[in-house]
């Protein structure tokens, strides 16, 4: 991962720095759509994947994630558009001819193979001489940590040893492309937080380009260098997670990615890049200008819970800070963190979340605490309503 | 008394009733024929003898298994007849099992990958002919393949033969028949061990540069295993001992061991031959039970 914290907030909305150092993408799908009788999966949908990439496909379920990584694959064709890998469209390839594997969701570990023959099978296919399949067996084995396991059969492997089976099985034949379909969806948490880290570990040694289908924007974030958002067959958003995060690029995003307040309001006033805006129940707002114009005057307020602070009496340095008066009305506590719901005085309410810092906290903020919502200018997104 | 005991109770008390079935349906008649095997042919009512029984005391008793003797079974290994007829049951098992799983194994794939919905008509249609009486069934083959059956007039209409061929009392009405007939019990465990696997392994297969043959081969195939030894199994075992399709169907020149046991039993009334022919039979079918089972134990352990 080359993101997150070495880019400067100044930089969330440029172009990610990975797509600058490849020009020629390694995968390039172009305007596919896949339609099931009436149902459109994936609709028009255009996307560039450089070599050695960690990309993540996050959506809802049904917003068809999964049909574009199955296209990938070659289960499904597309009803229009081109998918090129490394210049070449493959969209008519057969799947067992394409330079891509696929680890499959539920892993699809052949039951009556042990551990060695599963990982061998595709090398088998390739017809590579004896030792050279069993030195690479081996060497799949060692990188995955699955050494003593090579006898045993799929149902004689607890489920974290699968998930590496089906690994090392996909990595064998050395694919251009590793195609993964929510590889670690079947784990239990603490598993999945370790295997997230292995994989990425493993990625940046291989250096092999790997697509992830999920669900779950944690580990999405976590993962991968740049996230295709998808919503009804289409990319909402393609970036980098602290962009996706920092600077979603619609309300929907937004709303999809981590928690947030959204508040509506209309521009009232436009200068020296900060804009005034009268916002719904919670009062006027100075908030910085977004680059891209904006249609109309009506306008959408996004701000994360942990960038806005409280505090008991107004911050006595207000220059240039929204500060909103309200009262504490619920007080969840997560541990490293408490998230408040505040009343604002003018009717909207927000999430607030502030970190648990001290551990002896005599000053937390009660439910019924009269209290100063402030954030700065630069910490809202405006979005399109 | 602990926990543990008060549970189990009424299950060991349950699962001593297979046991007694077996004993009393199963262990007592197998005595009885076991005996019967071993004694003389006599002309009286039971036709064989030693007779066991209390009139005569201990001493009797004593007398009764003294005549016991292995005669029978020396017959059966002396005589052609015999070795000749367990030979052509097997052979005919054999065969038939072969060509009912060749046949079965692409109607049980076919069924396994139609839609949901057409899978259960599938299945109707499969099981349908039992709803008709066995007999009747195959009366019905004797009409079609008869010198002027349905088979023959099709034959000769479409110009295929000049003349009407003779197809009762051969070989092949006899496979025809045997074929038709246990066609369900090799489809129905067949489709049930492939209509549950996974497509996804299949995908997997592809995925991994295997052509559609290669994974039929190398996945759908082993995978069916257990179905193909449990439909094998439940083919071959009643072919063996089959009476009625090859009496009806085929030629008289030879005889599976079905037939010669109902010769031995009715018409030369000689019940201990009858009886030592079928412990016979019971040893040999044993044989291909016993691999089975050492085989599905095999496959448990490999689990």
């Amino acid at each position: 991962m080359t993101t997150a914290t070495d880019i400067l907030p100044d930089a969330i909305a440029e172009a990610p720095l990975i797509v600058a150092a490849y020009p020629m993408p390694l995968l390039r799908v172009d305007g596919v759509s896949k339609k099931f009788g009436a149902f459109t999966a994936v609709d028009g949908l255009s996307l560039d994947i450089q070599a050695g990439e960690f990309f993540a496909l996050l959506g809802p379920s049904g917003c068809g994630k999964t049909t574009l990584l199955r296209m990938l694959a070659g289960f499904e064709t597309p009803d229009a558009g081109k998918i090129l890998l490394d210049g070449e469209d493959i969209a008519a390839v057969l799947p067992h001819q394409r330079p891509v594997n696929m680890m499959f969701q539920n892993y699809a570990l052949f039951p009556h193979l042990s551990v060695r023959d599963n990982i061998a099978f595709g090398l088998k296919r390739a017809a590579l001489p004896k030792p050279e399949i069993a030195a690479r067996v081996a060497e799949m084995v060692a990188l995955v940590k699955l050494g003593g396991l090579e006898k045993r059969k799929p149902d004689q492997l607890s489920g974290g040893q699968k998930q590496r089976v089906a690994l090392a099985r996909a990595l064998a034949r050395r694919p251009q492309l590793l195609l993964l379909d929510e590889p670690l969806a079947a784990l239990d948490k603490k598993l999945r937080e370790e295997t997230q880290a292995e994989l990425m570990e493993l990625q940046r040694r291989l250096g092999t380009t790997f697509v992830i289908v999920t669900h779950d924007q944690d580990e999405a974030m976590t993962m991968a260098d740049r996230i295709g958002v998808m919503k009804d067959g289409r990319l909402e958003q393609v970036a980098t997670p602290r962009q996706l995060y920092e600077a979603p690029a619609s309300r929907w995003i937004a709303g999809f990615v981590g928690d947030i307040n959204l508040i509506e309001g209309e521009v009232t006033l436009q200068d020296a890049h900060r804009l005034t805006v009268a916002a719904a129940g919670a009062g006027m707002l100075t908030v910085a200008e977004p680059k891209a114009p904006l249609p109309s005057r009506a306008i959408c307020l996004a701000i994360r819970p942990e960038k806005i602070r409280l505090s008991r009496r107004a911050p006595t340095s207000a220059g240039g800070l929204n500060s909103i008066e309200g009262v504490v009305t619920e007080v969840g506590y997560l541990g490293g963190l408490s998230v408040y719901k505040v009343q604002l005085d003018h009717g909207a309410t927000l999430r607030v979340a502030l970190a648990n810092t001290n551990r002896l906290d005599v000053d937390a903020y009660g439910v019924g605490q009269k209290v100063v919502a402030w954030f700065a200018p630069d910490d809202c997104v405006v979005l399109p309503r | 008394m602990s926990a543990r005991t008060i549970f189990t109770r009424p299950a060991r008390r349950a699962s001593v009733a297979p046991y007694i079935w077996m004993v009393l349906f199963f262990l007592v008649p197998f005595g009885f024929v076991l005996k019967i095997s071993l004694s003389q042919t006599a002309i009286a009512q039971p036709p064989y003898l030693p007779l066991f029984g209390l009139t005569d005391g201990i001493a009797g008793l004593k007398a009764a298994f003294a005549a016991l003797s292995l005669d029978s079974f020396w017959l059966l290994v002396s005589d052609n007849l015999y070795i000749a007829s367990y030979g052509r049951s097997l052979v005919v098992a054999l065969v038939s099992t072969a060509l009912l799983l060749a046949i079965g194994y692409p109607i049980a794939y076919a069924m396994a990958r139609l839609p949901r919905r057409w899978q259960g008509v599938a299945m109707m249609l499969v099981i349908v002919p039992f709803w008709t009486s066995f007999l009747i069934r195959i009366y019905a083959w004797i009409n079609i393949l008869q010198h002027d059956g349905l088979l023959n007039q099709i034959l000769l209409a479409l110009h295929i033969v000049s003349a009407p061929v003779v197809w009762l009392s051969t070989d092949s009405a006899m496979y025809l028949g045997i074929v038709y007939s246990y066609l369900p019990f090799m489809i129905l465990p067949l489709y049930a061990t492939l209509a549950k696997q996974d497509g996804a392994l299949l995908e997997a297969a592809a995925d991994l540069g295997a052509s559609r043959l290669v994974a039929f081969w190398r996945v759908t195939f082993p995978l069916s295993l257990g179905g193909v030894g449990a439909g094998v199994l439940l083919c071959f075992i009643p072919i063996v001992g089959e009476f009625v399709i090859p009496d009806l169907l085929a030629g008289s020149d030879s005889m599976m061991i079905g037939q010669t046991l109902w010769l031995e039993f009715f018409t030369n009334k000689d019940w201990p031959v009858a009886s030592a022919l079928a412990i016979v039979l019971l040893a040999l079918l044993i044989v291909p039970l016993l691999v089975y089972d050492r085989l599905q134990r095999r496959a448990l352990e490999a689990r």
